[in-house]
């Protein structure tokens, strides 16, 4: 949760503070719900790299759509796996359906987006738009 | 003035730090108990067969998982989870059978079986007309 109202700034400034003094570095936050499934972004030069942890998952139950060049929307349907009768002890997993949209930080060709899932681990690389990529400056000496 | 130290100095061996640089992440666990076994159902993303070291030693079942690195970037430009190696011990009061434990890993979900010895298993018994 971020207050929008200006005196706000002064409280948004002490959450940020207690965020970086009790929470954990993982990114996981004391105040914002976190969001499922958790993603790492990064790119190089040619392409953007969005992974997301979701094990358990098959591959039909597992939807990608890139609605414009700038957006990624991950959704699925994380279903329990049969299990014997018996007394539960502990549930920790939740499962459930899940919908999550990314903004992306560059353009991407949807076309030549491609993506896997290994050990639970989805990976989807994003091949950016010409104009996206950096282009090289030459410096010449006068 | 006296030079005090702050902060009473104490001998390094009364805090265990792990030996290793990275942190070790405590994955998510479901426990069910059925008549004939305790089933446990751990979420670790990254984790294949091999990366894999499950032991059962004093009643304590220890789960440890090392996972490489997967980063390829020194700057991500959005992390919201940590990479590491996995490790967590659940004690275990049933009678457990320890030669029938078994564990397999499918998408990074792990399956511990723990079937339980013969003499703590419930037993029907039959009831007859006479």
């Amino acid at each position: 949760m971020r207050f929008n109202i200006p005196w706000a700034n002064e409280i948004n400034r002490m959450q940020d503070e207690m965020e970086r003094l009790f929470g954990d570095r993982s990114g996981e936050s004391m105040f914002r719900p976190r969001a499922y499934p958790p993603v790492n972004i990064w790119e190089d030069e040619d392409n953007l790299y969005v992974e997301s942890e979701i094990p358990g998952m098959e591959l039909e139950e597992m939807e990608l759509l890139s609605n414009d060049e700038n957006s990624l929307t991950i959704q699925g349907e994380r279903k329990q796996p049969p299990r014997a009768e018996g007394s539960t002890h502990r549930q920790e997993r939740s499962f459930g359906r899940f919908s999550r949209s990314i903004q992306l930080p560059s353009s991407i060709n949807a076309e030549k987006t491609t993506a896997q899932y290994k050990a639970g681990v989805l990976k989807i690389t994003l091949a950016k738009k010409e104009e996206a990529k950096p282009r090289h400056i030459s410096v010449t000496a006068g | 003035m006296t030079n005090k130290p702050l902060t009473k100095p104490h001998p390094a061996q009364m805090e265990a730090e792990p030996t290793s640089q990275s942190p070790a992440y405590q994955p998510r666990f479901d426990i069910v108990e059925s008549d004939n076994e305790l089933t446990l159902y751990g979420d670790m993303p990254g984790v294949e067969e091999k990366d894999l070291d499950v032991r059962y030693e004093n009643e304590q079942l220890m789960i440890h998982a090392k996972v490489p690195s997967r980063k390829e970037a020194e700057t991500m430009l959005c992390e919201e989870y940590g990479v590491g190696d996995y490790q967590r011990t659940f004690m275990i009061g049933e009678s457990i059978d320890p030669a029938k434990i078994n564990a397999e890993i499918h998408n990074g979900v792990l399956v511990v079986h723990l079937p339980k010895t013969e003499a703590v298993k419930p037993k029907r018994i039959q009831v007859k007309a006479v």
